[in-house]
């Protein structure tokens, strides 16, 4: 191997840090039409007449949609494999909002000024309705979010909209109530997750034309190429045929651009003036009406018997899937089954789960998926049992964890087939100083510096479900293309699935150029999203490159004059095995564009009937001011098992950037809504994610195990490091203050408060 | 109405409304490593050198450059690429989105610090957000840059 494990810089690199213009805004056509969404200061409300005359009157303005010029068409935004577990329950607008930011008119005109003095001037009347902004409230709430006749559920996840559900179900073994009675020690607390914003730097963005052949074709920013041509035939009415999707360099997504927050804007624009058109969202809109993390209440049961064997763990999921259902049903599974496998000696689980609908902005998909909520709360629980039992939570964690060949009840019955999580807590262990530093540290001067730790997992794909392919062709001169359907965001997968491909052929990385993602040419790909990309299109990779070594063979016989067993190909040339002639596969190439029957050109898919978990070690060390409760990172360290680390720059950055993200959820990040469900968050000022100087120093190591089904043994890294700072953060915060912080974020105010009733 | 000014070392005149953000001019001018992450001034992807110096250009005014040199990224091509080949080999561009405006005030902090501390490092580029990377990975490589450059002044004055 040569390439694989290799620190190999990003194919797009100097392009990237020498500014050059890649970005979906930087290459729209200068006569786009610029397109802006007119949104509701109301979070639930019926459209009685929008007055547009006005605004359609102002120089400049093309047009201004109303729910009376859109398809009634129902269909989701989320970016998922038909038949799509969310359900079908938007239109592009609608006569009824649900939600304050809910678009209520598109408009297009020629200049942003002419655009925002139209804003200004269209009336709308609405009849304001009552909205539901308690999810705890939501189920069987006599306020329907979605009473319509034609909503609808292609899945069966429980959903029923006279109820205010987008999902719900039961999953268990064995007998979790009888099990949790014969423990000796109990924990039963529920723990809340907040929404969070993904906060990508690039908002979201979309340009939109009619091509030479009259398609609409969009150009977006995007996770979910392939989807979003299916999501836009949806809710255009339009052929699948008519809609080409293409996918540039991309600012960052996180889960954030697996909806299709921004696209029908343009799209339903360019479809009615035959103009292209672009939108591309503020920040504020990007905070205000978007697709940030699903708000989660776990109630987390969970028993061990007296030596401390976790023996039960019930859960049960409160997801708040605000105005529509993307994601919904999806995201609330991972919060039991990618936290409960984590304990591998449980004789019993449940994991029962709700999924309700309410007036704030639709969740959406976020690094992590409901695994990060999950995580919390089960890891949280984990750290009060240590501490009732008063064990050292790393002990406590290596007599229950779960080990490589058992089988997972929780995971689908799975085998975990490669985890090294033990030696990930051994070795994180070691790098933070656990034995000295645990518990806590009297610093003297009013403040105490503590430490916590969490155990993480996720998965590599969704089993079954995730397909990825890759075409691969011979040029002239011998070089490669590599045409992918996997959608590059930052995170580098143009680079690494060349670095796979290299190994194979036995080429440089340079000799590979790779493309992606336009929906006309590349081969299907479910799209960046569930921790696929290196597992499931890596492996495609492997495949397509031995199919194409055998079309390279087969061509190199034929000018040899030989049978193909008699040839072999070392990357540079087939040779014959007997008297050592060679053919260059420069020379091949240049041949196979001269009167030439044999393509050399392969393609192959994949898809995994498993989804192997990675797993890791947090741990976090704080301060923390007993005067005041603020909490400062002093250091984290994480040790990860992603099996074969492809790159490992890469997968330090996913690693450091995931950490300190979570490090954002744990401490500083919130959405909060007033009364009537006004978003106080719309913008950086209100809505702060860590700058450098809220961090501390993060440290990543891997502890790398052998995943016998993945490309070259790798599995996932993309989502599980946002999963340990939440409750490894809060289990230091614990040591430091006795204040058990079950509601994200800590922050000094909640830790005030606790600190001030344990002393009374 | 009018102003003359340097972009990029090139002496320009134009007629602007007085309104018009320094951000969106650039970006019109074909400046499009210039990029907008916020509307308040809070994420420091906009940052461009104004008379050496480094301004958040979403909350400058095209007009108050007025008679003043301005340059973007597009006119520093050969200092972003030996910076960048840093940022590179840590992996640390990641989306790229914020490198521009990132590594322009990394720039300007190489002319403005002498062998600056973490600390001061942390203090001068807290306004440039990344939500890609943890920061970790930028900062090992303004490390090894900014060594790098000491080596370059240590040869040459060997020499």
């Amino acid at each position: 191997m040569k390439a694989v494990n290799a620190p190999i810089r990003k194919k797009d690199a100097m392009g990237l840090v020498t500014g050059k213009p890649v970005y979906t805004d930087d290459i729209a056509p200068k006569d786009c039409l610029i397109v802006k969404i007119l949104r509701s200061p109301h979070a639930h409300a019926i459209l009685r007449h929008i007055h547009t005359d006005t605004a359609r009157k102002i120089p400049g303005i093309i047009c201004v949609l109303t729910h009376e010029d859109v398809p009634k068409l129902r269909f989701t935004m989320a970016g998922q494999t038909f038949p799509e577990p969310s359900p079908y329950d938007r239109y592009i607008l609608e006569q009824r909002v649900r939600f304050v930011g809910d678009a209520v008119a598109i408009v297009a005109g020629e200049t942003p000024e002419a655009v925002d003095r139209a804003l200004k001037v269209i009336q709308v009347d609405y009849e304001v309705l009552e909205p539901v902004l308690d999810f705890r409230a939501a189920k069987d709430n006599k306020i329907l979010v979605h009473p319509e006749k034609d909503w609808k559920a292609l899945c069966e996840v429980g959903a029923d909209n006279k109820r205010n559900l987008c999902a719900s179900g039961v999953n268990q073994s064995g007998d979790v109530e009888k099990v949790l009675s014969e423990c000796v020690y109990r924990v039963e607390e529920t723990y809340h997750t907040k929404a969070n914003q993904q906060a990508m730097m690039e908002t979201f963005r979309t340009y939109t034309y009619l091509d030479a052949f009259g398609r609409l074709t969009a150009v977006s920013s995007t996770q979910i190429p392939f989807h979003v041509r299916r999501i836009l035939a949806n809710a255009l009415g339009v052929p699948k045929s008519q809609v080409r999707v293409i996918k540039p360099r991309i600012g960052g997504g996180f889960g954030a651009k697996q909806t299709a927050v921004s696209e029908v804007y343009p799209a339903l624009v360019t479809m009615m003036t035959g103009r292209p058109a672009e939108i591309v969202f503020s920040r504020e809109e990007s905070q205000t009406a978007s697709s940030p993390r699903h708000e989660m209440e776990v109630r987390v049961r969970l028993g061990a018997d007296k030596n401390g064997i976790i023996k039960a763990i019930d859960l049960y999921t409160l997801s708040n899937t605000g105005a529509f259902g993307e994601h919904g049903p999806t995201t609330v599974g991972l919060s039991g089954h990618k936290s409960i496998p984590l304990y591998g000696k449980t004789e019993s689980y449940r994991f029962c789960y709700d999924v309700v609908y309410t007036h704030v902005m639709s969740a959406g998909a976020y690094r992590g998926y409901g695994a990060t909520q999950g995580i919390f709360a089960l890891e949280s629980a984990v750290n009060e049992l240590a501490v009732k039992m008063g064990m050292d939570p790393v002990a406590l964690r290596q007599l229950n964890m779960i080990e490589e060949g058992q089988v997972m009840p929780a995971y689908y019955d799975g085998v975990n087939t490669s985890c090294h999580l033990s030696q990930c807590m051994i070795r994180a262990k070691e790098m933070i100083g656990w034995e000295e530093k645990y518990p806590y540290k009297d610093m003297g001067n009013g403040k105490v510096r503590s430490v916590g730790v969490a155990m993480a997992m996720q998965g590599s794909g969704i089993s079954g479900v995730d397909t990825g392919a890759v075409s691969l062709k011979v040029n002239d001169d011998g070089f490669y293309s590599l045409m992918v359907g996997a959608t590059d965001m930052g995170t580098g997968c143009d680079t690494i699935l060349a670095q796979m491909a290299a190994d194979c052929l036995e080429c440089d990385v340079d000799d590979i150029v790779v493309y992606g993602v336009d929906t006309d040419t590349s081969p299907y790909d479910s799209g960046s999203y569930a921790s696929s990309t290196t597992y499931i299109t890596g492996m495609a990779v492997v495949k397509t490159c031995e199919k194409l070594k055998a079309r390279i063979l087969a061509e190199g016989a034929k000018i040899l004059g030989c049978r193909e067993d008699l040839v072999k190909f070392d990357g540079k040339k087939v040779f014959r095995l007997d008297n050592k002639k060679s053919v260059s596969l420069k020379d091949i190439g240049n041949q196979s564009m001269c009167a030439n029957d044999n393509a050399l050109f392969a393609t192959e898919s994949h898809f995994s009937p498993v989804s192997p978990p990675p797993f890791m070690v947090g741990m976090a060390e704080v301060e923390v001011d007993q005067e005041t409760g603020k909490v400062e990172m002093i250091d984290y360290v994480a040790v990860v098992d992603c099996g074969t680390v492809i790159n490992p720059n890469l997968a330090r950055i996913q690693t450091e950037g995931g950490i300190v993200q979570g490090i954002g959820m744990a401490l500083y990040e919130d959405i909060i809504y007033d009364e009537k469900g006004k978003n106080f968050n719309n913008s950086f000022m209100q809505y702060k994610i860590p700058s450098r100087l809220d961090v501390g120093t993060v440290r990543v190591e891997f502890e790398s195990s052998y995943e016998p089904s993945g490309p070259f043994g790798a599995k996932s890294i993309g989502e599980i490091v946002i999963n340990t700072p939440s409750p490894a953060i809060a289990a230091a915060v614990y040591q430091a203050t006795k204040v058990n912080i079950r509601e994200l974020p800590i922050t000094a105010e909640k830790l005030y408060k606790g600190m001030k009733e344990n002393a009374n | 109405m009018k102003i003359k000014f340097w972009l990029n070392h090139v002496e320009i005149e134009d007629e602007i409304n007085p309104d018009t953000p320094l951000l969106e001019y650039l970006r019109g001018k074909n400046c499009y490593s210039v990029k907008r992450g916020c509307e308040t001034a809070n994420c420091g992807l906009c940052t461009v050198l104004v008379e050496d110096r480094p301004v958040l250009s979403c909350g400058t005014l095209a007009v108050r450059v007025d008679g003043r040199h301005v340059v973007t990224m597009e006119g520093l091509q050969e200092k972003a690429k030996e910076f960048g080949e840093f940022l590179a080999d840590e992996g640390a561009e990641q989306c790229g989105f914020c490198s521009p405006g990132f590594i322009m005030n990394v720039l300007a902090m190489e002319k403005e610090l002498r062998n600056p501390t973490e600390e001061e490092i942390k203090e001068y580029l807290a306004g440039n957000l990344c939500r890609c990377t943890g920061y970790m990975g930028q900062l090992r490589a303004i490390r090894l840059f900014l060594e790098h450059k000491q080596n370059l002044i240590r040869g040459g004055e060997a020499s």
